[in-house]
């Protein structure tokens, strides 16, 4: 037997609890679709240069993959924070732990959308 | 206190799956963003998990994501219906009967060219 898991009641930690929820149902559309297309009708043997190319020379793909990009990211950054404040004990190296987390994640961001945005097929 | 039990197990999974596809995101971005640099770049990147020995760890990223989904959805469940909490047990085993029902045949397909002559 479990308890049920308590609901935070205010501030951003409702916030982030609610955003965790939407953000993993959009998911489970977005990603399955992902992992069905790239992994059970194509495979790794079949995607290359030239694969990608022509899924990216219309915008669809690129929005898809930047839906996933935003979500996937955020989530599972959110994710981390929510390890750390369970395993860091003082509120100091917390906050550092914190402000390093966003730091790699806004910089994985950036390299994603910008690969996203600025790609031209050839 | 910790009495062990599905619970406990399950949310282990939960976190260890999710630190694990956030890490293959990393890798995947920066695979990703060899576009960049042409077709040279990007196939010798990617070339990594066209390798024989990548197909089952490729197999296990779709097994975890998957985990991470329905588990997911089982918690979902438990916030919008606490009464299920009850039948927790029931929930877990029928949640994991479905998850083995999916996850045989996508490896069977994921790692169809390792069968293959």
């Amino acid at each position: 037997m479990i308890a049920a898991q308590p609901r935070p009641g205010s501030g951003v930690h409702r916030l982030v609890w609610i955003y965790i929820r939407v953000s993993a149902v959009l998911m489970v559309g977005l990603v399955v679709g992902h992992l069905y297309i790239m992994h059970i009708v194509n495979s790794t043997d079949a995607i290359d240069f030239q694969f990608v190319a022509q899924r990216f020379a219309t915008p669809f793909w690129r929005i898809y993959d930047a839906l996933i990009l935003f979500f996937a990211l955020s989530h599972g950054l959110l994710g981390v924070r929510g390890i750390f404040d369970d395993y860091i004990g003082t509120p100091r190296r917390r906050a550092v732990a914190e402000a390093v987390l966003w730091i790699v994640g806004a910089a994985f961001f950036f390299l994603g959308a910008l690969v996203l945005i600025t790609f031209r097929p050839p | 206190m910790y009495r062990g039990g599905p619970g406990m197990l399950a949310w282990a999974l939960h976190r260890i799956t999710g630190v694990a596809v956030l890490l293959f995101l990393f890798m995947h971005i920066v695979e990703t963003s060899m576009l960049t640099f042409g077709p040279e770049a990007y196939n010798a990147a990617f070339n990594i998990y066209r390798q024989a020995w990548f197909k089952p760890i490729e197999f296990l990223l779709v097994a975890a994501v998957l985990y991470h989904a329905g588990n997911g959805i089982l918690v979902m469940i438990l916030d919008v219906w606490p009464a299920s909490t009850r039948l927790y047990r029931r929930i877990f085993w029928a949640g994991a009967a479905v998850y083995v029902v999916v996850i045989v045949p996508v490896g069977f397909v994921m790692m169809r060219s390792l069968f293959r002559p």
